[in-house]
């Protein structure tokens, strides 16, 4: 399989600075995982090769239990590879974590419930030791792009779920992170929600210029977002293809609007999508159904 | 809470008992009733108990009236108030070293698991050592007149069921919380003071609400077994001891007003705490 995408990443890239050009946001060399569980090992990832470069935007997609999400922990450093190797942006995985080198979003929100939304975002910048008024003015700017700058000082308990989530992002990208880690993280919304915080990501992905690794098991979210889609499949967790995404005139950031869900390069590239899953899983026929009726409703 | 339901009526005092159910109260009258109520229970026992001894003739040396419990409460008001004071400071002391012991250990057992499966048996050990044996032993230790061996009764006390709880507390993190941390790479003191701490709060206040009136019991009995005199539980002693049955029940009153207090206080801590913490965690 390739390892470098066919599609460039955004022109507007700055991928000159300090020679960072060279340096893959995410390298993964035949990385193996195996969890000992009471019932044995089970065998999560198998040979995982994988090249991600800063400013690129990769959606991990796959059935339940192909190990995308543990794939994501293992680059996050959440947990640690049995085999293999896996460096970000050049260093360890740990020293990427020590030195805060990716910002993270899971699938719950997470926000700490006697925090207010902006004590939320505050979190890791305190936990930094930003200074207070820097501090502030850093995260009224952060609920600002989210668009929740009047529910500053609510409680995570006073707003929906969509709003919850979109407080998680601004807390993820509360460091300018040049890479951020997406677990679901649109995975519990209603389809009118999830396609405004789709919008809305791809938009902040564009300001900030960082690379996504994006877990889903919706076809078109990752079709919408993404520059490639790695699709895997399950027992072993490995990749079967990864999938170029060919949008035409919509490839760059900006152009990925509504109208693009509307577009045939778009359907052509769900198609592929889902193709490769079929492939890939032709023997987990339950999986397969379930996520072919994934791609028809969302 | 259950809905309670009577004509909306009457709040007239002492009335509740015989409400009939028809209609549904207003909030309003709820809480006056929730207050009412209980007094006039209260009143109500009183009075029969004065019944009982006045006209039906019990005698007051088996059971002191309450008219004359008050005369005696009245009469050696500042002797009360002193040993109130007294027994009260004690049952503080050891409820706040119980409280501060109890948190420290439990935050070593949650973050050690040797720590937990060391102490786990001494807790359960500590949880039921009488105070009839160990006040003597203390009082001796640390002296007559010296009041330290009460307040480390009502220590060790009031340590046991804030260790459980606050133990508990601290695992109950959830796993995202957890793994957001080390993402953060949050050193251990970071994540006990952002993520452990606040997730334990409420478990934590509800140890301390249920060890305060173990602290006051504990200081009072403690007072039974020597050291110096003066407290409550020292003065129901003595005024037993010398037939004063209606000025023991005072120094009762006195004991029960006390431990009311600090169950209270710690009651109205725990709300004024948990008060701006929404109870609905976060999706």
């Amino acid at each position: 399989m390739s390892d470098h995408t066919p599609n460039p990443p955004r022109a507007h890239e700055p991928m000159d600075a300090a020679g960072l050009a060279d340096v893959a946001a995410v390298e993964v060399r035949g990385v193996d995982k195996y969890f000992e569980t009471a019932s044995g090992t089970v065998h999560a990832l198998e040979a995982i090769d994988l090249n991600i470069v800063p400013g690129e935007f990769v959606s991990l997609i796959g059935p339940s239990g192909c190990g995308k999400s543990t794939l994501m922990r293992l680059i996050a450093d959440l947990d640690t590879p049995s085999a293999g190797e896996l460096t970000v942006f050049g260093k360890t995985a740990t020293q990427a974590r020590l030195d805060q080198d990716y910002g993270i979003a899971f699938q719950q929100a997470g926000l700490l419930p006697w925090r207010t939304v902006a004590a939320n975002v505050a979190l890791p910048l305190e936990i930094h030791g930003m200074a207070s008024a820097a501090r502030q003015s850093r995260v009224t700017e952060l609920l600002e792009m989210v668009g929740l700058s009047e529910f500053a000082d609510r409680f995570p308990d006073q707003l929906s779920g969509g709003m919850q989530q979109r407080v998680a992002i601004a807390r993820s990208l509360a460091e300018q992170p040049r890479l951020l880690l997406m677990d679901e993280p649109f995975g519990a919304l209603d389809e009118m929600t999830r396609e405004k915080m789709q919008t809305d990501l791809v938009r902040i992905a564009a300001d900030t210029g960082a690379a996504v690794i994006f877990v889903t098991h919706s076809i078109p979210e990752a079709v919408f977002l993404s520059d490639r889609v790695v699709v895997m499949s399950p027992r072993p967790g490995r990749i079967s293809q990864i999938v170029p995404m060919r949008l035409g005139d919509a490839a760059g950031r900006e152009d990925r609007t509504d109208e693009l869900r509307e577009a045939s390069a778009f359907f052509a590239m769900v198609t592929e999508v889902r193709e490769a899953l079929h492939g890939g899983a032709a023997d987990l026929l339950g999986a397969e159904s379930r996520i072919s009726r994934g791609a028809e409703t969302r | 809470m259950s809905t309670r339901t009577a004509p909306n009526s009457v709040v007239g005092a002492g009335s509740g008992s015989g409400a009939k159910r028809t209609k549904t109260w207003s909030p309003r009258t709820e809480s006056t009733l929730r207050i009412v109520a209980p007094i006039s229970f209260g009143l109500i026992v009183l009075g029969v108990w004065q019944f009982l001894v006045s006209v039906v003739g019990v005698d007051e040396y088996l059971l002191p009236s309450p008219a004359s419990i008050i005369e005696e409460l009245v009469q050696f008001w500042s002797s009360v108030v002193s040993a109130t004071i007294l027994t009260g400071t004690n049952s503080l002391l050891g409820l706040l070293v119980g409280s501060l012991i109890g948190i420290a250990f439990a935050a070593l057992a949650a973050r050690w698991r040797i720590a937990d499966q060391m102490s786990a048996p001494i807790v359960a050990a500590l949880a039921v050592v009488p105070i009839v044996a160990l006040a003597p032993v203390l009082n001796s230790m640390f002296g007559a007149d010296s009041q330290f061996g009460r307040q480390a009764i009502a220590a060790i006390a009031s340590f046991v069921p804030i260790f459980i709880n606050t133990l508990r507390g601290f695992r109950q993190t959830k796993p995202v919380h957890r793994d957001l941390m080390k993402a953060y790479a949050a050193n251990s003191g970071q994540m006990l003071r952002r993520l452990t701490l606040p997730t334990a709060r409420p478990f934590i206040l509800t140890g301390i609400r249920i060890a305060s009136s173990l602290a006051v019991i504990s200081a009072l009995v403690a007072e039974y077994f020597g050291g110096p005199r003066g407290g409550l539980g020292s003065l129901i002693a003595t005024s037993a001891a010398s037939s004063a049955y209606a000025r023991a029940w005072a120094y009762v009153v006195a004991s029960i007003a006390l431990g009311l207090l600090f169950y209270l206080a710690t009651l109205a801590l725990e709300r004024l705490v948990l008060r701006r913490v929404p109870t609905g965690g976060s999706r």
